[in-house]
């Protein structure tokens, strides 16, 4: 009896021993490509690394931070790069996430292409200064129900270059029943004020990131985060400016909007804003403050669900209805829009009937 | 049946097959296996790529688990011991054959490679181990079990898939779309699988 539960045991013991050892010698030796070396923008950094693992990994241990917002399981299409020689062929995975032209310009999700042999990759320049930040939870503030104002001292590095409209992507912590994720959030912040980060964050029902920062995040506390990222930011045109959010999309139209004070940027410039009701406004004083401080700047709120009866005096409906009031001939503007894509969309193919050109509308899509 | 020597040899083995592959189709008469065609047979190619895969495991599973069986198991008096045996085999085997296999053609990698982790979890294949060593093969005719059920298994999904690339464009009642209409297509098709029973016999 005895002997017979033993052999069971050590029979069971052994093959899996034998099963994994085999494995784990395979993957040694099977899995093995060497050292190889990954070249970014045509030498401007040549990176040597143990092939086997992902590209988007490859690089973020060797300080290059790809935007990412799934983990790399290829289903957010953040960490698309160019790779230029030594990919190998596109997985199923990735091509559902691509177009036909970036199938063609060789665009890959960094996330899904594994570094077997040197490879060469083009990233843009902006991701060359992106950087992970140590930071802590400085301040909490609700800016309306749904809506807060979230500030970060940074730690290490304890300062951030960027440029006012472009975001950074903030790691959530796990909580109970949640993951820990990573989501993207335009700085509210002004360039100059490089030691600490603020973002204006609107509640999501049932959201990860969002539940997390409003309801579990503490003042005081260490998060991680990276940036910045993004092209979103003020041409350096003369052009009048048209800008346009909702909700939290207010966050890079702030920064971009003091920036231009701070640095006296002078540009003919409208802002509409686009709210349910009186309670979804937020920095109102301030912005209509700023029509004084700049040369020739106008705030627009615009309210759609505000009742009827109620002492709002200011415009009522949404705004691809107010634009051309204000803006009937828009052929020398540009326009920043920021916001859902419902709202972006909308308002660009007003802007597009009032003359303006697509290639002069300039948007960052939240969701 | 009296199979005679030589030519009964290979017909035995023969027959072993078609009856593995369509008196006993492992999917349609035996229902293992379910849960990979609902999630992967809503196209042709995919249904090719999985089946394929099941085709090739199946048969190379059904071959390692004979010999464990027959040299390691019973002599050691383990036959119990079977079921967590076969699945650690199975396991490594095809996390073997996915590395092999990515080394080796990352075409062939890209085009199989992601059926390989599903085809882990699939009882189908299991099963068929279970079922072979309840026989009394050969080691050759324990092969031919394998594959002619992988082929079985192979022919079911491809033709699913293909009925269900047909009806996608159909309007279906929305209860019914999915996985609904996929289960009373399986059971259409096992009903007329029905039909070989009895022809052969093992
Ligand atoms: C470039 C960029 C900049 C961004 N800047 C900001 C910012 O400054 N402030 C800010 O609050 N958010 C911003 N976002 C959105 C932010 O990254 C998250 O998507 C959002 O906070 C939801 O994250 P979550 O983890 O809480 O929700 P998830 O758990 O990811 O989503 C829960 C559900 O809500 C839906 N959902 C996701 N995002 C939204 C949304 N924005 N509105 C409504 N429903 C949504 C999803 O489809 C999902 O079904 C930005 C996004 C991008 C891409």
């Amino acid at each position: 009896m005895l002997a017979s539960i033993l052999t069971a045991l050590v029979f069971l013991t052994a093959t899996t021993l034998i099963l994994s050892l085999l494995l784990i010698i395979a993957e040694k030796w099977i899995l093995n490509y060497g050292p190889c070396t990954i070249d970014v923008n045509n030498g401007q950094k040549v990176i040597d690394i143990q092939g086997g693992s992902s590209l988007l990994n490859s690089l973020s241990e060797n300080e290059i931070f790809i935007p990412s917002a799934c983990g790399g399981r290829g289903s957010c299409a953040y960490c698309k790069v160019k790779v230029t020689q030594g990919g190998g062929p596109l997985s199923p995975i990735e091509e559902p996430y691509l177009s036909e032209q970036e199938i063609k310009d060789n665009v890959r999700l960094s996330c899904q292409v594994k570094v077997r042999e040197d490879i060469k990759i083009q990233i843009p320049d902006e991701l060359f200064n992106a950087r992970l930040f140590k930071a802590v939870t400085a301040s909490k503030k609700m800016l309306t129900y749904d809506i807060m104002e979230l500030g970060f001292d940074l730690v290490e590095p304890d300062e951030i270059e960027f440029t006012a409209g472009q975001y950074i992507q903030l790691e959530s912590r796990e909580y109970k029943g949640a993951d820990s994720v990573i989501r993207a959030y335009s700085i509210s912040s002004l360039p100059s004020e490089k030691k600490k980060i603020e973002l204006i964050m609107r509640r999501v029902p049932e959201g990860i990131c969002t539940t997390w920062a409003f309801d579990h995040l503490k003042e005081g506390q260490e998060v991680s985060l990276s940036g910045p990222y993004g092209d979103f930011k003020l041409q350096d045109t003369d052009a009048p400016a048209i800008f346009i959010a909702g909700g939290s999309g207010m966050a890079p139209i702030w920064s971009i909007l003091r920036h231009m004070h701070e640095k006296n940027i002078n540009k003919k410039s409208y802002y509409f804003f686009s709210g349910r009701i009186y309670d979804d406004l937020f920095f109102t004083d301030e912005l209509f403050g700023l029509e004084k401080k700049l040369s020739d700047f106008k705030y627009v709120p615009c309210l759609t669900r505000e009742p009827e009866h109620s002492s709002w005096k200011g415009e009522r409906g949404r705004i691809p209805e107010i634009l051309p009031r204000y803006i009937p001939d828009a052929q020398e503007y540009e326009a920043y829009l920021c916001g859902s894509s419902a709202l972006i969309e909308a308002c660009c193919s007003k802007l597009s009937e009032l003359g303006l050109k697509d290639e002069k509308m300039y948007f960052d899509k939240f969701e | 049946m009296e199979p005679n020597i030589d030519s009964g040899f290979l017909s035995a083995t023969l027959l072993i097959f078609l009856s593995a592959a369509f008196t006993n189709n492992i999917l349609l008469a035996r229902f293992l296996g379910m849960c990979s065609v609902l999630g992967v047979s809503k196209k042709v190619d995919t249904s090719m790529g999985l089946g394929v895969a099941v085709i090739f495991v199946t048969t190379a599973t059904s071959g390692i688990n004979y010999i464990v069986y027959n040299y390691l198991l019973i002599p050691l008096e383990l036959e119990y011991l079977r079921l967590i045996t076969f699945i650690v085999i199975i396991a490594s085997f095809v996390q073997l054959v996915e590395m092999i296999v990515e080394r080796v053609s990352l075409v062939l990698y890209n085009a199989l490679g992601i059926f390989l982790p599903l085809i882990t979890v699939n009882c189908a294949i299991l099963g068929v181990s279970l079922f072979m060593i309840g026989q009394p093969y050969s080691f050759l005719e324990a092969l031919s079990f394998g594959a002619g059920s992988g082929f079985g298994w192979f022919l079911a999904i491809m033709l699913i898939g293909g009925i269900r690339e047909k009806i996608n464009e159909n309007a279906l009642p929305k209860g019914l779309a999915g996985p609904g209409i996929t289960l009373i297509i399986i059971g259409i098709m096992a009903l007329a699988f029905v039909g070989f029973s009895g022809m052969i016999s093992i």
